[in-house]
């Protein structure tokens, strides 16, 4: 492989690796407030990729990054009040109450989203989406250029909010001692909700994203939930800087990987990713003890 | 002696007499009327759920629509006016779930199947309504072992990947020799399982026979989120063509991605390509121009094929090859039950194989099947030009001339 071709193949990567954080950072905000993983994740980014679908046709024709605050906006009141109405009201605080209900969630979203939107895969096409940005040997198509800065800026504000609001300090607190929360007043299910919420608020920004180079049908949303696992556990359970470095080396990795020795056998190298840190590091790059 | 009444006023003699009398009535009745309106069970067994969801519903909307047609005409009139019966299934785009499917079906009484979109479900699911000695129609599989294992129930009237494979690179060749033969080489760029990797052998095979190398097969797996790298791989091998084998969703994405990093190319071309259709061709104008496809294509001069069209059209739904195929084997189905003048297996299978069927809707001359396979099916070849779909081979049915070699992006 010549070095055109290896940088090349990393910029790919990074690129693709933009996305991967955003989805992961749901995840493991998810991960470490509730110590649950969600099954429903991608169900959830599958249902705001066709939001995305829907603002954008006819009548209203909203371009996918000014649907962005929309779609993150009721992507976050979404899952407010469905954690509120079904998952915290059946899970009777037990975790893995939670765990089946996210399952038993995405089961139903998959089989609605069929049902309601047919199987046929839906695309929006932009007027940008040809555009690109050479970079040496490298070209990058201005959507996934536009999805990788987001993401980090994303995950960049997302870091200060919860580092400086209070809300995010009681979601962190929570994250840490949930009974020692309870005793200083924090009102521990509603930071649930409100955690949960985030989480899925980032499927929806991601999902803006992504529409302008991906696709949506009933089974998409899946595509990227194997990829974010390995990342928040590459990352760390529950690290925010984790999933942001993990989704950006996942990235790194699959791409290289895919080059080097086949898109088909280059796809092993995640899973050994995955392997490698259970062996080598159980609590992530940036994980706590 | 005055005999024992029941309080009913009716004596036990005279009950159990007009009992017996009665289930004589019962038993011989329904033996008439069941024999002319028992319905003959047909499993349509698509894939309706999973990543090829899509086509399975196409498939399945053709196959009642034409049941529908059947049963308001009247029904199998030799059997009595019996009526076409669908038993809908689902394989999930899973092998295994497509064979449970056919022994569920079988219990339930299925005189027929026809299924089942992708070709490894296919060969499975035949296989298992061998056993019953059922008759199976395939509507859309691709690849040839579907019709090469010797088993006598398997029947497929559109033609297999070998004669597509064949009429296609025919048509390329006599396209790229018009244009001055410009292209040379070719990366094919294929899905993993038993349709991708089948064509793209067979194109390799035969692209030489043209004077075009096949410099590469590039295999991915279903579903690809990104074909950035592969795009990269074509962009250093610099091929005239690109030929693709994949399904819908990585189709499109292909597409897409190599309009998106700007690769210069003289063609692209498919050979039974899974995403290549109306709503590729009107959502991506840009993308799919010039992009060269054979695939199955109805009769478009044909009343039929385009009051079909209407139809499904004012339903809200595309008039994709999956449609009419399905439509038409139910059709095949029922002519076959019209001169086997019965439901049974064997007549049935016998009466298919003797088929003569004259696919209204399908630019094919008569049916005439040779260990399962319809030699008289006929693949077109098409182009997205400005956002239509137009026939450019064979020439009898060509609505415009091929664009070859297509202008460069800058």
């Amino acid at each position: 492989m010549s070095a055109d071709i290896v940088f090349a193949g990393v910029v790919n990567g990074l690129m693709a690796g933009g996305v991967y954080v955003l989805v992961a950072v749901g995840l493991t905000l998810i991960y470490g407030v509730l110590h649950i993983i969600n099954f429903a994740h991608g169900s959830l980014l599958m249902l705001a990729m066709y939001a995305v679908y829907f603002l954008f046709r006819k009548p209203l024709g909203l371009d996918p990054y000014a649907a962005l605050p929309l779609v993150t906006a009721g992507a976050f009141a979404f899952a407010y009040l469905l954690y509120r109405g079904v998952i915290g009201r059946f899970a009777h605080g037990k975790d893995e109450n939670i765990l089946l209900i996210t399952l038993g969630l995405s089961i139903v979203a998959d089989n609605a989203a069929l049902f309601f939107f047919t199987g046929d895969t839906q695309t929006i096409d932009v007027s940008y989406a040809g555009r690109f940005l050479q970079l040496g040997p490298a070209l990058i198509p201005l959507p996934k250029l536009v999805s990788f800065l987001a993401s980090l800026l994303i995950c960049a504000l997302l870091g200060l909010w919860m580092a400086f609001t209070d809300t995010g300090k009681a979601i962190r607190a929570v994250a840490k001692e949930r009974q020692g929360a309870r005793l200083v007043g924090i009102d521990v299910e509603n930071i649930f909700a409100i955690a949960y919420g985030i989480g899925i608020a980032c499927l929806g920004a991601a999902a803006c994203l992504l529409m302008p180079f991906f696709y949506v049908s009933p089974s998409s949303g899946h595509a990227f939930v194997l990829i974010a696992f390995t990342t928040v556990v590459l990352g760390g359970m529950g690290s925010f800087a984790g999933a942001l470095i993990g989704g950006l080396l996942i990235g790194i990795v699959e791409s290289l990987g895919g080059l080097r020795f086949g898109e088909q056998l280059g796809q092993i190298a995640i899973p050994l990713v995955f392997i490698l840190v259970l062996l080598l590091r159980p609590t992530g790059l940036f994980g706590g003890r | 002696m005055a005999r024992k009444q029941s309080r009913f006023g009716v004596s036990r003699r005279s009950f159990v007499g007009g009992a017996g009398a009665l289930s004589v009535g019962l038993a011989g009745f329904p033996a008439i009327l069941g024999a002319q309106a028992k319905a003959v069970k047909v499993g349509l067994i698509h894939p309706v759920t999973g990543f090829v969801a899509y086509n399975g519903q196409q498939s399945r909307l053709g196959a009642t629509m034409a049941i529908e047609d059947v049963n308001k005409a009247g029904g199998v009139k030799s059997m009595g006016g019996a009526k076409l019966e669908a038993l809908l299934g689902d394989s999930q785009s899973k092998v295994e779930v497509g064979v449970s499917e056919v022994e569920k079906m079988n219990e339930a009484g299925a005189s027929a199947f026809i299924g089942c979109f992708q070709s490894p479900v296919g060969i499975a699911a035949t296989q298992a309504a061998a056993k019953y000695n059922t008759p199976f129609l395939i509507d859309v599989g691709a690849s040839d072992q579907l019709v090469r294992r010797g088993l006598k129930n398997v029947f497929r009237l559109k033609p297999g990947f070998g004669k597509c494979v064949d009429d296609g690179i025919a048509a390329l060749g006599a396209i790229n020799k018009g244009a001055g033969s410009p292209a040379k080489s070719a990366v094919i760029v294929h899905e993993s399982g038993e349709f991708g990797t089948g064509t793209a052998k067979l194109l390799a095979g035969k692209l030489p026979s043209i004077g075009i190398e096949a410099k590469e097969l590039i295999p991915h797996d279903n579903p690809t989120r990104s074909f950035d790298n592969i795009a990269l791989r074509i962009r250093s091998m610099a091929p005239d063509i690109v030929m693709m084998s994949n399904y819908g969703n990585e189709y499109m994405l292909l597409a897409r991605t190599l309009f998106q990093q700007k690769v210069e190319l003289k063609g692209m071309f498919s050979v039974l390509g899974g995403g290549f259709n109306y709503k590729f061709v009107k959502d991506m104008p840009d993308v799919s121009q010039f992009m060269m496809d054979t695939n199955h294509w109805f009769n478009p001069r044909s009343e039929a094929s385009q009051a079909l069209k209407k139809r499904v059209e004012a339903g809200g739904a595309l008039f994709t090859f999956e449609v009419y195929l399905s439509y038409t084997n139910v059709m095949l189905l029922a002519d076959a039950l019209e001169r086997a003048q019965s439901a049974d297996k064997e007549k049935l299978i016998a009466a298919l194989a003797a088929s003569t069927f004259k696919a209204e809707l399908m630019p094919y001359g008569p049916t005439k099947f040779v260990d399962g396979q319809n030699e008289g099916g006929l693949p077109a070849v098409m182009q997205s030009l400005k956002g239509e779909i137009e026939v450019i081979s064979p020439e009898q049915f060509a609505s415009a001339k091929a664009v070859f070699p297509r202008p460069k992006f800058t």
